[in-house]
């Protein structure tokens, strides 16, 4: 199916349904539609959506006139696109070498053995997720840990363990607190 | 707009600024902001407000890195006729204390530097190097959070492209037009012909920062020469060294020299399109450099007439999506034209068939950094520091067991010792030190005895490391160094782009080998075929990434041969020879 392409205006509702496909028009036709604003489209999709699913894929695909094989070649290519939503909480653990040197990996072992996960995976009711990255360049702050956006340095394992247990603790709580009142 | 509107609103920004009795200087980049510096900006400003003292006592500005990182968050106060005091490990409760001493009153009690911050003053919050420096003359609480300026520290370091990072406000144009921002790039369209920027770039022996060390001036040359219609500039910030952070900081806390730089490059090849390849994770840099172009643009430094004069040149962002490889120009312009970032086989050069096919100068945000620098100081000037081949000075993210880590910049041609022992301040807990580890997972590591070797491209090189873009990882006794090499070809093994074989499947087998290795089950066999392994992908792999793969085993099996040795099984070799 080819969606047609329409120049996306404020408040306008996009033909899918879904208005967060308008910041992807809006990117796309910033780049006349050019088959080389690729990477930059699937940024936006990314950052938008938080995650590249295989309609998005389709969409720009079609969008852009580019074959479904490239758009797929492309994203798989670079580290920053997930093709799976992410959990609620997010944390990023750095490997760069001035955290690898002063511990990381007890980090990553100490959360991977709380939630059972493994690096890049996200817990099965989808509360948490456990991101390794390759250098955050928080160098002198090493080991560094990104929970939720906010950036924690000189981390210990028990430090980080504690600071993500009360985050999925938190939206435990908020979760039953909802389906009770539901 | 001409040169002289910019030199006037620098002009207005220079005598406002000078209006105020003392300025409060927060670091506000991002290891600072990781130790809570958004909030120590936030109370800096709600104290001085509280002041209720007259406008122009005092000012709070937030700026870029000040280097020191491990203490951060930092604060420096500039008073008029007083030395400049540096405060580190600020936390939001000791801001109070820091307004109190230095700005007089308007409502809050006065000189306190004895009470109240007991909770903000624990052993645990003092650092213990400066804690031992500092106690014995410490009058106050306060007086514990001072830093000396006088540590070799900040007086061994030559500062050319960071000589404005934390002293200006990276989002404000005018301030950078007050310390003298695009009087380079003014000179240069007034002053100059293309072949004389060249030509001066040339004499004064800059190199590639990148890590690659080809000169500058000889590459602007290459492209100058080519008749083209399209000529493009990329900037490379895909800083994808673990253990690097040189370029962010350059890019978040001093767009506009990186622009500046870029312009003249421009100006000097002929390009009138240019981009700045910003890694996708640092969004800090992205959006200020963003800012930067579009201040630039408002003010016509960007556009169809730079300056006024006929020359034009706009600059565009493109995002790196979070590959090693596009650090490699030829992968990066792939990756600028939204595919693979796969490297290509050169020749053809960038310099005669870069993106989309025109003549392309790609050079590292460092580099470009340099040249304002170089244009209104002179080519001479610039080389008479560093060695005869490596002329200036080196941004290195200094990182690991150190005392002192953060962002330096020194002369080439510094020792490694003076680095470690004096700017680093040596190695923390009583431990002793192992090596430096430079150029990230292309370097190598270099042990104690060539501590005193100069800091060049060619001395390093010589050792089996590289200069690489700038980090520079100290490791002490407790590191296993073929754990440390394992950690390294780890890293290859994910980022090989997967074209060439050698690099796909070798990186893949060293680190195989490594892991049998480590888990004692290798023969003496098994390390002559990972010296015979490494020796291949060195050789035949297509570009830079995989070529420099091995420098990590090569340097650590060179230098700390017998934690090899001791993880072999040498009986094995003949039982198991025909296997």
């Amino acid at each position: 199916m080819t969606i047609p392409k329409p120049a996306p205006k404020e408040g306008e509702v996009h033909p899918s349904g879904d208005d967060r496909y308008l910041s992807i028009d809006r990117t796309m036709k910033r780049f006349n539609y050019e088959k080389d604003s690729l990477l930059e489209v699937l940024n936006a999709a990314q950052e938008v959506f938080g995650y590249l699913s295989g309609d998005l894929l389709i969409y720009i695909s079609n969008q852009l006139n580019v074959p479904m094989s490239q758009v797929y070649g492309v994203a798989t290519f670079y580290h920053m696109f997930t093709f799976e939503p992410q959990g609620e909480h997010n944390c990023i653990i750095c490997k760069g070498t001035a955290c690898h040197v002063k511990g990381a990996d007890r980090l990553i072992q100490a959360l991977s053995e709380e939630f059972n996960v493994d690096a890049g995976e996200t817990t099965p009711d989808g509360l948490f997720s456990l991101t390794i990255a390759r250098c955050l360049g928080s160098c002198g702050l090493a080991p560094v840990i990104v929970l939720d956006g906010q950036v924690y340095g000189k981390e210990t394992p028990e430090a980080v363990h504690t600071r993500v247990i009360e985050a999925v603790s938190r939206s435990k709580e908020e979760l039953a607190h909802t389906m009770e009142v539901g | 707009m001409n040169f002289d509107t910019l030199e006037d609103i620098g002009h207005k920004e220079r005598s406002r600024q000078s209006k105020y009795q003392r300025r409060i200087f927060c670091c506000t980049s991002t290891a600072c902001l990781s130790a809570g510096a958004g909030q120590v900006h936030t109370s800096l400003d709600q104290a001085v407000a509280a002041c209720k003292c007259d406008k122009h006592e005092a000012e709070v500005v937030k700026t870029g890195c000040m280097g020191l990182c491990s203490e951060g968050p930092l604060v420096r106060v500039e008073e008029k006729e007083s030395d400049p005091i540096l405060y580190g490990n600020v936390s939001p409760d000791l801001t109070q204390n820091i307004v109190s001493r230095h700005v007089p009153m308007g409502g809050i009690e006065g000189e306190t530097d004895n009470e109240e911050q007991d909770h903000s003053v624990t052993p645990h919050d003092i650092p213990y190097n400066r804690a031992s420096l500092r106690q014995a003359q410490a009058k106050t609480e306060l007086d514990k959070f001072i830093i000396p300026l006088n540590l070799p520290f900040f007086t061994k370091q030559v500062k050319v492209v960071l000589s404005e990072t934390g002293r200006i406000n990276p989002d404000k144009l005018e301030d950078y037009l007050a310390h003298g921002g695009y009087r380079a790039l003014a000179h240069v369209l007034e002053e100059m012909t293309p072949e004389d920027v060249c030509n001066e770039i040339l004499e004064s022996g800059l190199r590639g920062r990148g890590g690659a060390g080809f000169p500058t001036g000889l590459k602007w040359n290459f492209v100058r020469q080519e008749s083209a219609d399209n000529k493009f500039v990329i900037v490379n910030g895909d800083e994808g060294d673990p253990g690097a952070y040189m370029d962010r900081t350059v890019m978040e806390d001093d767009p506009h020299r990186v622009l500046e730089g870029m312009i003249i490059c421009a100006y000097a090849v002929g390009a009138s399109y240019g981009y700045l390849y910003i890694r996708g994770e640092y969004p800090m840099a992205i959006d200020r450099i963003r800012k930067a172009i579009r201040a630039a643009t408002r003010r016509k430094i960007l556009g169809n007439s730079v300056l006024g004069t006929n020359f034009r040149f706009k600059a565009d962002v493109r995002i790196g999506a979070g590959a090693f490889v596009c650090g490699e120009e030829t992968a990066l312009i792939h990756s600028v034209e939204g595919k693979r970032g796969m490297p290509r086989i050169r020749p053809p050069y960038p310099s005669t068939s870069g993106l989309w096919k025109a003549p392309t100068v790609i050079n590292n945000v460092e580099t470009m950094a340099n040249v304002p620098s170089i244009i209104n100081r002179g080519a001479n000037w610039y080389a008479s520091i560093g060695t005869e081949k490596s002329k200036g000075t080196k941004v290195f993210a200094l990182a690991g067991h150190l005392r002192n880590t953060g962002l330096i910049e020194v002369p080439m041609g510094i020792t490694l010792r003076e680095i470690v022992y004096d700017i680093g301040g040596g190695i923390p807990d009583g431990r002793a030190f192992k090596a430096a580890q430079t150029g990230g997972p292309s370097g190598g590591c270099i042990p104690e005895e060539y501590l005193d070797t100069p800091v060049d491209y060619e001395s390093l090189t010589k050792l089996g490391s590289i200069m690489g873009s700038g980090g520079l990882v100290i490791i002490d006794d407790s590191t296993n160094m073929p754990d440390f090499a394992n950690f390294f070809m780890d890293f290859c093994v994910d980022e090989s782009c997967g074209k060439c074989i050698p690099c796909r499947v070798g990186t893949v087998q060293i680190r195989k080998l490594l892991e049998k290795l480590i888990a004692g089950q290798a023969d003496t066999e098994d390390l002559e075929k990972l010296d015979e392994l490494c020796q291949l992908v060195k050789t035949t792999s297509l570009c830079g990434l995989g070529q420099s793969a091995p420098n990590p085993v090569f340097s650590t099996l060179k230098y700390f041969r017998n934690e090899y040795d001791t993880l072999v099984q040498p009986s094995q070799a003949v039982e198991a020879g025909g296997s």
